[in-house]
């Protein structure tokens, strides 16, 4: 039977043919990378004179760096056929009923609210959400919050970003993490002065005239010392792109005694390859949080990073990753402890189904002099067929005696006592096998704000569909 | 109208190859109230398991049947359908999933609102669930009949339930799911003395509300001081032994199950 990620496949083509017949190259550079598509990038959004050379050079690094060789297989990976830029133009591409029916349906089965499935589905390029967001924007600059996109921050906030970009993650970290500094366009900046807590969680789709998810997303959040905020990313409705590649970068700064939580979940169609650096540094007593679900793409690279600079600070990073068929991720998550007695705490929860493949690896460094460092790692997967994959690599770098390190790894399949109990209530298999894998990854979802939670549950139904008996 | 009956018909069991029951006959109407009181090791687990379809049981002759219609060919979540509930001994705990979430679930399923969703009832969330309110009114009463405090609905299922927990969590399922025919496994087994008689009044309560048949699987006579059975069957290696009124409870209590493997004995010789 269909399942979303046809309806998204089919989709995903039918918008391609479309985008073939109206290339409107005012919004859009041409196919491949090169200086004259970073300049006109750079030119169309008006930038100054710095981050064009801040993008020349990424350029220019990432040109000379190796394609990583470990992982994924990203042999199949061209970038010369990939688009570097596209604006959402100004007027609506489409309108609700360009939308396939399948998509539509998928929404339905989704009961996503009317508003936002526009958005999803690209018919508007915001949430229809202005009421809520102008009295929410008013609030935050009492507070001295700064929440645009980052665009906008250059041109506002230059010095701010002038002060931070790269600085977490720089531009040759990884071949990917380059490619996003020449060529990256959307994500958020959010600066949190000291000593206040963002009560409301701070959702990318709230924010005017940005699109929720770029291609090359680059988002830099600040928290001052002594204050806290949430930030969410992403969706968990199957979200569909004409860019076929995406590599964000996510740089998080978490003052003394901050704390900082980073929510995403992405659930891009199939075809797409999700290469993303996402890292945050957290100074003394700070804390800072990734949670991290993993639903769609066809090729994923993810180790949402924790450096814990000062002394006592903690890092936690609770991911999910569903793979599904022709899926393969290679995620995890990275711990460095460069300071005493700071914690860590890593859970990993994978699901493989069909021939998907979720692979753990994950990296907990700990630095000499970091005595009284305290690491833990858990690692649980579940394969649903026979032929569904899943290995861990856990490596561990302790150079000081002091410290305490933890791994613990699983891998199970589900339990035919469980499965009869639950169908001998009346459940169908299909929906008590669901029902065993929504337990599994209670852990991740209770995590998630409420509508998130709801929604995430509801698609782990439609993607276990079809999937046992 | 007739009563609905639940026939096992020369019932023969395999278990990884080696026959457990060896020709079982039995037939339960509605409203009745039958014990099948054995040893351990007889076969008893074996026919509860078998009688709702678990995989691990390989009928290799004879027939389960509601009114007329062979359960064989039936999985577990149709075989509930049909009005079949087992309380088991030992029920298997599901974490991550909350009672409540479950018991939404698997009522919802057993009244047909996970096929009226199908295909989506549009835009509405859960449609394939009751209505949270109704659902919750008709819950809070029956955890208060079972003297159950309703937090207890926020644990994982039957995670960490002790003993008494879990049968009380059974019989909660039971007066949910309101069953034609129930199979009661060792259901006293792990309660002290104010827990059985809790147990055992909504399991009375439920079979005059529901006009309920019963199975008692039981090794001892305790829980049939509660649940006073029409008909008694003494069961012993994969059959029925001996079958009689409730009088049958009394010889088992006085003579032990010694007797019935002496008996069986003398026969065979």
């Amino acid at each position: 039977m269909a399942t979303p990620h046809d309806d998204l496949r089919d989709l995903k083509q039918q918008q391609r043919y479309d985008f073939r017949t109206e290339i409107d190259y005012a919004h859009q550079s041409r196919r491949g990378l090169g200086e004259d598509v970073v300049r006109s990038i750079s030119a169309l959004k008006n930038e100054p004179q710095w981050m064009l050379d801040f993008r020349l050079k990424a350029l220019d690094i990432f040109n000379r760096m190796p394609m990583p060789t470990w992982g994924v297989d990203l042999g199949a990976l061209d970038f010369e056929e990939f688009y570097y830029f596209m604006r959402a133009a100004p007027e609506k591409a489409r309108t609700w009923d360009d939308v396939p029916d399948a998509i539509k349906d998928t929404f339905d089965k989704l009961g996503i609210p009317e508003a936002e499935r526009k958005f999803l589905a690209g018919v508007e390029t915001q949430m229809d959400s202005e009421a809520v967001y102008s009295s929410l924007k008013a609030e935050w600059e009492r507070h001295g919050i700064i929440f645009v996109d980052m665009d906008t921050a250059v041109q506002k906030y230059p010095d701010l970003v002038q002060k931070y970009i790269s600085t977490v993650v720089p531009i040759a970290d990884n071949k990917f993490a380059a490619l996003n500094s020449a060529f990256w366009s959307g994500g958020s900046f959010v600066y949190v002065p000291a000593g206040v807590n963002v009560e409301i969680p701070l959702q990318a789709y709230f924010r005017i005239n940005a699109q929720s998810l770029g291609q090359f997303e680059r988002t830099i959040i600040i928290v001052e010392n002594g204050s806290s905020v949430h930030y969410i990313e992403g969706c968990t409705a199957p979200q569909y792109t004409t860019a076929a590649l995406h590599t964000g970068v996510i740089e998080i700064f978490v003052g003394k005694g901050a704390q900082a939580r980073y929510t995403t979940i992405q659930n891009w169609s199939t075809n797409v390859y999700n290469l993303v650096t996402q890292r945050a540094v957290v100074e003394e007593d700070g804390a800072m949080a990734w949670v991290d679900g993993n639903l769609g793409s066809g090729i994923t690279m993810k180790y949402p990073a924790v450096v814990l600079k000062g002394p006592r600070a903690h890092g936690e990073i609770l991911s999910i990753a569903f793979a599904g068929d022709n899926q393969h991720y290679d995620a995890g998550a990275k711990a460095i402890h460069l300071a005493p007695y700071t914690s860590s705490l890593i859970t990993s929860k994978s699901i493989s189904k069909g021939n998907g493949r979720a692979d753990y690896r994950g990296l907990v460094r700990v630095a000499k002099g970091a005595v009284g460092a305290h690491s833990k790692v858990t690692c649980d997967a579940l394969l649903l067929d026979p032929q569904s994959r899943t290995d861990t690599y856990p490596y561990m770098d302790v150079n000081e005696d002091e410290s305490h390190i933890e791994h613990e790894a699983t891998v199970s399949k589900i339990s035919e006592d469980q499965l009869f109990y639950l169908m001998s209530r009346g459940l169908p298999e299909k929906r008590a096998a669901a029902m065993i894998v929504s337990g599994f990854l209670e852990p991740f979802v209770k995590e998630l704000p409420m509508e998130y939670a709801v929604e995430l549950n509801r698609l782990i139904d439609l993607q276990m569909e079809g999937s046992v008996g | 109208m007739e009563p609905v009956t639940l026939e096992i018909r020369d019932l023969h069991v395999n278990v990884e190859g080696k026959a457990i029951l060896k020709g079982v006959n039995l037939v339960v109407k509605q409203g009745e109230t039958h014990a099948l009181m054995g040893p351990n090791g007889s076969g008893k687990s074996t026919l509860s398991y078998t009688l709702m379809g678990h995989p691990h049981y390989e009928v290799t002759q004879g027939d389960i049947l509601i009114n007329g219609e062979s359960l064989l060919p039936l999985p577990p979540d149709e075989r509930a359908r049909r009005g079949l509930f087992l309380a088991m001994q030992y029920p298997v705990s599901v974490p991550g999933v909350t009672l409540n979430t479950f018991l939404h679930a698997a009522t919802s399923a057993m009244r047909g609102y996970s096929d009226k969703a199908q295909p989506g009832a549009r835009g509405r969330l859960n449609a394939h669930l009751i209505p949270f309110r109704e659902f919750r009114k008709e819950l809070n009463e029956d955890l208060e009949k079972l003297k159950m405090d309703p937090s207890f609905l926020q644990r994982y299922l039957n995670e960490g339930f002790s003993g008494g927990e879990k049968k009380r969590a059974e019989v909660l399922q039971m007066a949910l799911l309101k069953p034609k025919f129930a199979i009661l496994d060792e259901t006293d087994s792990g309660l002290d003395i104010d827990a059985i008689r809790i147990v055992s009044e909504n399991i009375n309560r439920l079979q005059q509300e529901l006009n309920m048949g019963i199975l008692v699987i039981t090794h001892y006579q305790r829980l049939l001081n509660y649940i006073y059975p029409q008909f008694v069957h003494i069961f012993y290696d994969g059959r029925i032994f001996q079958s009689g009124d409730a009088s049958l409870v009394d010889v088992l209590e006085e003579k032990g199950y010694d007797w019935v493997k002496d008996e069986v004995a003398a026969l065979r010789s």
